[in-house]
């Protein structure tokens, strides 16, 4: 008997596409609300796990070309080189600033430098997730 | 008396989730077990709904869709594992 799974693929290209907006919703929250790289991250991973249930290894490597080992790599990189920021100008390592300041379309908006060390650990979490989740499913 | 109403429905949650909880230890079957986790999780996020209003607080509301994400998952992990014995396959077969 032939078996596909037509239903979870069908569900799967609407829900991957609310778990990711509920991803950058998390990031972006965590600022001032409880949220914030890590679980931006986690939830992140776990709308590729999703992808990864419902079609097989090799299609969505196809389709998302990324080495998620350098993925985390590269966050814990930008997560250390903002540390260095603060050095520079005579602060302590890992000082973060911020400021108001008036953008041409969103008004007086509040830019950080911590969201890019959040960034950094949102990269770093979904690398080291998937590459898990990949290793020890590929052992079957 | 409406928090009356409240506390009761909690309590009643709780026991939903202790009811649960035997089944997955004594459940005879994979799929039992499978669907008294699902009961647990959806108990939990009825009980967080409960638990913001009673602090009137919006600060859970994340957790609910956080948990519904994971709840769905996992059911269907396990669901597929019941079925074909691999949750991630190699290559596509069909």
């Amino acid at each position: 008997m032939r078996t596909n799974n037509v239903i979870l693929r069908t569900v799967t290209r609407i829900v991957v596409i609310i778990i990711l907006t509920l991803a950058v919703y998390l990031f972006l929250a965590g600022h001032h609300a409880p949220g914030g790289g890590f679980i931006g991250g986690l939830v992140l991973a776990s709308a590729f796990v999703l992808l990864f249930i419902a079609v097989d290894m090799e299609t969505v490597r196809k389709a998302v070309p990324i080495d998620f080992k350098l993925v985390a790599a590269l966050g814990a990189f930008i997560s250390v080189a903002t540390g260095f920021g603060g050095v520079m100008f005579g602060e302590p390592f890992l000082n973060q600033v911020f400021g108001y300041v008036e953008l041409p379309f969103f008004g007086e908006t509040e830019l950080t430098t911590v969201t890019i060390f959040e960034a950094g650990v949102a990269l770093a979490v979904v690398g080291v997730v998937v590459t898990i989740i990949l290793s020890i499913a590929e052992d079957v | 008396m409406i928090e009356m109403l409240l506390y009761s429905a909690i309590t009643l949650y709780g026991v939903a989730i202790l009811i649960a909880l035997y089944r997955i230890a004594a459940g005879p079957s994979l799929p039992d077990r499978v669907f008294a986790l699902d009961i647990v999780n959806v108990n939990l996020i009825s009980g967080i709904a409960i638990i913001s209003i009673l602090l009137d607080t919006k600060a859970f509301l994340d957790v609910i869709l956080i948990l519904g994400i994971l709840a769905f998952i996992g059911t269907i992990s396990f669901s597929k594992f019941i079925e074909r014995g691999v949750i991630i396959e190699r290559k596509r077969n069909d």
